[in-house]
């Protein structure tokens, strides 16, 4: 190895994003181009009678105006759901339909009901509004919990009580059992909001078909540019994948919205062909706020079932989960796979048992959003380990203690096999709050707090003990659990002439720092310069089948193929260099760049061999020239990152604003290859997840109106709201793959949202208030104190 | 932004901008900052079929004292208001005000004349301005020129004394005695929201007995509110502890909050009191040499 793997290596994508020069998918133009703008349902539920698209089709410089009916006729069906998740009794899952233009019913505000395509965006924006539909409204269901409900408004005609499926996992007798023989049963219920993801740059695509090539190109902002090329061209318009190019440029975030095939680009797309001219159509801030697909939206009870001594004999949850008024592609999993089978956490816990019923529901449709289904499950558990805790008036440090797996590496001791199918690759789950407890001061924090409470002010700290699952895989068992894709990824690298590297990536950048971190790794181990290798993704044209970037991936999915391909470059290289000090490839080792005879001063560097490669004059005989390789990597388990995050918080009596006043994450992602852009992901996550806990929340009224759908009424949090977070980590190596790296992306979101709510439940204490329904707000945590917490 | 049709003037003097909005009638609106009316035009709550530019009229940007008054020109942007050096040391409530207006980016383009003129009960600077007595000075067609108390310009939601064709070209503040001080606190969701609440109070000491007070609230009703009552029972009083607290009770009890995402109307008027004590108290300390 070299020396760049640890080092924090300023990010090279930075030079354009810090000037404003990055080029994004509104950025680019074709010769010829038109633009589109889809109309859209104001209403939840309602019947379309009839759409008088008259006035608009005359209106000067527009184009084309498309209806549901079109869509129809041209028998397209929308995007599709890529993970199956059956009834528990065995019944099929439920698979409404989800048209890219509604002809009949529309199912939430957003529902596109038209397309209008003209000459320039403010003459589509001006037809769209001539556009008449005539609609009968009807009732609609918002509340995951009252749409299973007999009688409640159906979405589907064909998802009876609106239910998608029932799922469980986990052993429903033993829980049972637990929870008859408690000694202490602790009991909360929560409403995990609906969130809003609020990438910065909103969804757009530029769809293009040329006749002459009989192909089509698609910009478009996407997180995995091949899962969407596959998913629009083999399952939404049957266009054969070698005549579909998806190109994904520069993404200015996702957070999980971006992982999905949208109707929306698919209308694109199949417009441009029957207009035969390019479309673009980007979606503004208020279009996104009704058509991203949300996060969370799980209604849940949950209880833990605690002996004599404190230690926890069982764990159950009920959940509701919204999928909102359609599945999106990935909808099902998260609120089954990527969440009951997390319900153990990182603790003994004997007997789990979790259920699920996912729901559809009159609103904007849910599916991942940072931390997926981890986040959710994660509040459940660390809310009732807290309230557990207090309740048995144990120090809430050493009941996590009392009930931790033990350290074990996965090398020279197992994997952990937990109650809910995952066998966890290494951890030092105690090692980490104790470095957290060490880090925040823990005993001083706990003098503090008593002098604080002493003088009357309300000061609380909150603990939080996470566990996540990331580089979901392998292929076979996610395919087994009902996955339609595959979850391996893929890299390659080619080594140029003069030795300098590509590396072509199957994952895609959008602010993880890709560019800098794979180029690091590539550099660091062929001993030459960061400045000597680039990085290539997002454009399926020219880098390989990879299934793009999300859930933690993409270091230790496609960092591993990426090492693969190293290895490969590597090997082919002692043969040359074998060849060139006319000696056995066995006798070669590989250091600072260079191939060296064992125990002398022979050597041949990098880039001699790289221009052998590909000038073969003098070579071995039989070998093929070039050095350029790819690989695919489908891991053998996922990656467990885990960590102990500490919140100290102060409540202001009178106004219920709640400040953060220390924040302490230590997270254990395994290696690190550049502990900036760790820090950097651990910063944005826990602004992301203190996001959930105190400020914000898709707030919907009965009619399923979505009242907070712009920027100036949806609280987002800003930088004032947090003070300088402090992070450390310890490091458990992941024991299979190459880097021995798990992933960071999503840690900060799933640890941090319970770490603050306990902290203000702390806080509340003396006002006898033991929970509180996230967000947080000023008004909610003021009413807590006024109202003597008797919500 | 994808706005409705709308043309757009850039006149050079004030004169030409006023003759503009006179012959334009009702579909001109004046464009100042622009960061009240251009989000209204993107969301197309407003269409205005005019745009009067007067951010080119910089005769309308300064900051001085004169005749007893500082005199602000409607052009005078947040963010110049946030850094004069008279303004810290003598209006602090406008430092105050300029500060939690926004963001940085918006506090550059936006006016404080624009903040007023919206007439928009959320905005900041009508409660700090009712608070300070503030006159608004307004000019029309043919030269005219009048002159505006305060409490006689907020008419509802969005509706304002000014005529179509008339521009608020200036806002005149009393300058203070010896003993006066002044303060905004504001209550807000995020940096840069709209308040839930917000209070503007200013007090004026003579041998240690408040002779004056002003109190606005922004937030709080159809338009920026005056808490009379809480005025009266600061005056002729050395405003103690307990006086404040009566104070702010009664400034709960004018306001006339409506439940929204931003909080209950219980819960408002539980603010009201809260800031409205604060406010009192700061105010009281910087008239009286503290800050």
């Amino acid at each position: 190895m070299g020396n760049l793997i640890g080092k924090a290596v300023k990010r090279v994508e930075d030079n354009r994003f810090i000037k404003g020069e990055g080029k994004y998918t509104d950025d680019f133009n074709m010769k010829n181009q038109t633009f589109a703008m889809y109309v859209r349902s104001p209403h939840a539920h309602a019947k379309i009678n009839n759409i008088d698209i008259s006035s608009a089709e005359a209106m000067d410089g527009v184009v084309k105006v498309f209806t549901g009916k079109d869509i129809a006729e041209a028998g397209i069906v929308g995007s599709i759901c890529g993970w199956q998740v059956d009834f528990k009794n065995g019944d099929t899952m439920k698979e409404p339909g989800h048209p890219i233009l509604v002809a009949d019913k529309v199912r939430h505000v957003g529902d596109p009901v038209a397309l209008v395509i003209a000459e320039d965006k403010y003459i589509a924006r001006d037809a769209s509004e001539l556009i008449e539909v005539d609609y009968d409204i009807l009732d609609a269901v918002v509340d995951p919990k009252a749409a299973v409900h007999d009688g409640a408004p159906q979405v589907h005609d064909d998802v009876p009580n609106n239910k998608i499926y029932e799922w469980e996992i986990g052993d429903k007798e033993s829980t049972d059992t637990a929870f008859e023989n408690a000694h202490h049963v602790t009991s909360l219920s929560f409403h995990n909001q609906k969130l809003v993801p609020n990438a910065i740059e909103p969804r757009a695509a530029l769809g293009h078909y040329d006749s002459n090539e009989d192909k089509y190109t698609l910009y478009t902002t996407s997180q995995n540019p091949h899962l969407a090329r596959l998913i629009i061209a083999a399952f939404v318009l049957s266009i054969p994948e070698h005549k579909l190019r998806v190109i994904s440029p520069d993404v200015g975030g996702g957070f999980g919205s971006k992982i999905f095939a949208y109707n929306d680009e698919c209308g694109i797309l199949w417009a441009s062909k029957q207009i035969g001219r390019p479309i673009k159509w980007t979606a503004d801030r208020s279009e996104a706020f009704i058509t991203d697909c949300h996060g969370r939206d799980h209604v849940t009870d949950a209880k833990l079932a605690l002996d004599a001594d404190g230690k926890i004999t069982g764990l159950r949850t009920k959940t509701y989960a919204a999928m909102g008024a359609y599945l999106s592609n990935f909808s099902t999993c998260v609120p089954s796979y990527l969440h009951g089978t997390l319900m153990q956490g990182l603790y003994t816990t004997p007997a789990v048992h979790v259920d699920v019923t996912a729901v559809v529901t009159h609103t904007v449709p849910v599916d991942a959003y940072r931390g997926a289904g981890r986040p959710e499950a994660t509040y459940s558990i660390e809310r009732l380990i807290e309230t557990a805790a207090k309740e048995i008036g144990m120090d809430p440090a050493e009941f996590r203690k009392k009930n931790f797996i033990p350290a074990f590496d996965g090398v020279s001791q197992p994997g952990y096999q937990t109650q809910v199918a995952l066998q966890y690759d290494s951890g030092d789950y105690e090692g980490a709050l104790n470095k957290a407890l060490e880090v925040s001061d823990y005993e001083g924090l706990k003098s503090q707090r008593e002098e604080a409470r002493s003088k009357g002010r309300l000061m609380g700290i909150g603990f939080s003990t996470y566990i996540e699952a990331c580089g979901i895989a392998p292929s076979a068992v996610v395919g087994s659990l009902g996955a339609r894709v595959g979850l391996y990824d893929a890299a390659s690298i080619r080594v140029h002439p003069t030795g300098k590297v590509t590396i072509h990536s199957g994952a895609h950048s959008h602010g993880q720092g890709h560019e800098t971190t794979f180029a690091q790794v590539v550099a660091d181990a062929f001993g030459i310069g960061m400045d000597d290798v680039n990085v290539v993704h997002g454009d399926t044209e020219n880098v390989p089948f990879g299934m793009g970037t999300y859930g933690s991936r993409s270091l230790a999915v496609c960092g591993s193929a990426i090492m693969k391909s190293v290895d490969k470059v590597k090997e082919k290289g002692a043969r040359i260099a074998a060849h060139k000090l006319e000696c056995s490839p066995d006798d070669l080792e590989f250091a600072n760049g260079a191939w060296t005879v064992k125990g002398t001063d022979k050597s041949v560097g990098f880039g001699d061999v790289a221009l052998t490669a590909y000038v073969p004059h003098d070579y071995p005989e039989g070998e093929e020239p070039g050095l350029d390789f790819a690989s695919f990597y489908d891991p053998a388990n996922f990656v467990y990152p885990f960590g102990t995050h500490i919140c100290v918080v102060e409540i202001d009596k009178e106004t219920g604003e709640v400040e953060i006043l220390k924040y302490v994450a230590v997270d254990d992602c395994g290696n690190i290859i550049n502990p900036m852009i760790v820090e950097g992901q651990v910063h944005g996550g826990i602004a992301q997840g203190v996001g959930q806990a105190l400020y914000e929340g898709a707030v919907y009224d009965d009619s399923g109106q979505l009242l907070n759908g712009t920027m100036l009424d949806y609280t987002m949090p800003r930088a004032d709201n947090f003070p300088m977070f402090e992070t450390d980590h310890t490091v458990t190596p992941c024991p299979h793959n190459p880097l021995g790296v798990k992933g960071i992306g999503e840690a900060g979101t799933i640890a941090s949202t319970p770490a603050v709510v306990n902290a203000v439940i702390d806080a509340l204490s003396d006002y006898g208030v033991k929970d509180l329904q996230m967000p947080l707000t000023p008004q909610r945590v003021w009413k807590a104190m006024n109202n003597n917490g008797k919500l | 932004m994808i706005p409705g049709t709308f043309d757009y003037h850039s006149p050079d003097t004030l004169d030409e901008a006023i003759k503009l909005l006179n012959d334009l009638g009702e579909d001109a609106k004046v464009l100042a900052g622009g960061h009240s009316l251009l989000p209204m035009m993107k969301w197309r709550l407003a269409e205005p079929t005019h745009l009067v530019d007067i951010s080119r009229l910089s005769d309308l940007d300064y900051i001085k004292e004169e005749n007893g008054y500082l005199c602000l020109g409607a052009m005078v942007t947040e963010s110049a208001l946030e850094n004069s050096e008279l303004i810290a040391a003598k209006y602090p409530i406008l430092k105050d005000t300029s500060e939690v207006i926004a963001d940085p980016l918006v506090r550059n383009l936006a006016s404080v004349g624009g903040n007023i003129a919206h007439g928009d009960p959320a905005n900041d600077h009508p409660a700090t301005m009712l608070a300070l007595n503030a006159i608004v000075v307004v000019c029309g067609p043919n030269g005219s020129k009048r002159e505006i108390n305060i409490d006689d310009f907020f008419l509802g939601p969005l509706w304002t004394a000014l005529q179509d064709n008339e521009i608020l070209t200036e806002i005149k503040i009393p300058i203070p005695k010896q003993y006066s001080g002044g303060c905004y606190i504001k209550l807000e969701r995020k940096v840069g929201d709209y308040a839930i609440a917000a209070c503007a109070a200013t007090l004026d000491f003579e041998n240690g007995q408040c002779i004056s007070a002003g109190i606005g609230l922004t937030n709080v009703g159809p338009t920026p509110v005056r808490a009379s009552d809480s005025q009266n029972m600061l005056v002729g009083t050395d405003v103690s502890d307990e006086i404040i607290e009566k104070a702010s009770v009664l400034a709960s009890e004018t306001s006339q909050p409506v439940g929204d995402h931003r909080g209950s109307e219980e819960y408002k008027r539980g603010v009201v009191k809260t800031l409205t004590e604060r406010a009192i108290m700061k105010a009281k300390n910087r008239a009286l040499g503290g800050n």
